[in-house]
């Protein structure tokens, strides 16, 4: 299986949830906000939400703005 | 001059809303932030890599004490800003949104109507849309139908400094809704544009890159504070209205040699 994970196409080896794959990517305890395929994916649901073959997630956090 | 002013919830005590984007340093942009002293700053999101510096500039943020305004930059449909606006709630834990839907890259002119779909959803997810747009009458009204209370014309393109392009048609934005807040965003070049802005009765003005990219940003940012400030009483106080022919300011009754000759003449 394959993902991407903000643009950058990586193999996915094993199941997921966001929470997971969070964490296996260095993002733990990082302020930040996911939303895959185009639909945001609030916090409370990343231990439910499982990650699938092709799917495109987008990990933001905080930057400045006008 | 205390003018102390909210926001819904959100008590502020200047109208001056500040960009925190393109400063030469995280210490100049600390520095403009607490000399200026806005009532709101405005933030953003990216792509952040485990590395990232997303967490350091957040601490920054967070230590300044001002409420954030985060913004949907960079997004060119209504989905995208969709998203972004609920990513940016659960990173900055505030329902407001600057809601920004770019439908040309040259002039980065908003698109109208992206901003209505984008804004109708939002609303409906519970946001407080502060839309950014042009200065058109209707879209105005279309808005605020759908439940806008904070309307964001622009004052000229993003980053362009022109000043108010259009002071026609924002003159009759503030008159048309007296009681919506009504806040100058872009295009802002020199404090006497903020001040132009908020002579006209303009509720606030938003700006970045004339203080991020002046030569003293931080002294900018103190200049614009000031002119904000200045604005807004001379639009308390009352301004006099232009008249096409000159009228004396010293009174002239009892005037030592003052049109001697012609009274003589006249006597």
């Amino acid at each position: 299986m394959k993902i991407k994970i903000n643009g950058t196409s990586q193999p996915l080896e094993k199941t997921l949830n966001v929470t997971a794959l969070l964490q296996d990517n260095g993002y733990a305890g990082k302020h930040v906000a996911v939303a895959v395929n185009g639909d945001f994916v609030p916090k409370s649901e990343h231990g439910d939400y499982i990650i699938q073959d092709n799917d495109e997630i987008e990990i933001v956090a905080p930057m400045q703005g006008g | 001059m205390s003018d102390n002013w909210s926001i819904g919830d959100t008590q502020m005590s200047s109208r001056l809303f500040l960009g925190t984007a393109a400063y030469p340093s995280p210490e100049v942009l600390k520095q403009s932030i607490a000399i200026a002293k806005p009532g709101l700053i405005t933030v953003s999101l990216r792509r952040e890599s485990a590395a990232g510096k997303g967490q350091d500039f957040w601490n920054i943020i967070k230590r300044t004490g001002v409420p954030v305004l985060p913004n949907t930059a960079g997004c060119h449909a209504p989905e995208e800003a969709i998203t972004t606006a609920q990513m940016a709630r659960e990173i900055f834990e505030t329902n407001r949104i600057k809601l920004e839907i770019i439908g040309d890259d040259y002039t980065l002119q908003p698109d109208p109507y992206g901003l209505l779909v984008a804004t109708e959803k939002l609303i409906s997810l519970g946001f407080d849309v502060y839309p950014y747009m042009t200065d058109d009458l209707v879209l105005a009204t279309r808005l605020v139908d759908l439940g806008c209370n904070v309307l964001m014309p622009w004052g000229a393109p993003i980053g362009s400094g022109r000043g108010l392009n259009n002071t026609y048609a924002l003159k009759q934005l503030r008159e048309r809704f007296p009681d919506k807040t009504l806040v100058i965003d872009a295009g802002i070049g020199k404090p006497s544009h903020a001040a132009a802005a908020m002579e006209m009765g303009y509720d606030a003005v938003l700006l970045n890159t004339a203080v991020a990219k002046a030569t003293d940003p931080i002294m900018m940012a103190q200049a614009f504070a000031k002119s904000v400030e200045a604005g807004r009483a001379a639009y308390l106080a009352g301004i006099i209205a232009p008249q096409e022919s000159a009228t004396p300011s010293t009174p002239l009754i009892d005037r030592p040699f003052w049109h001697q000759e012609s009274e003589k003449e006249a006597g």
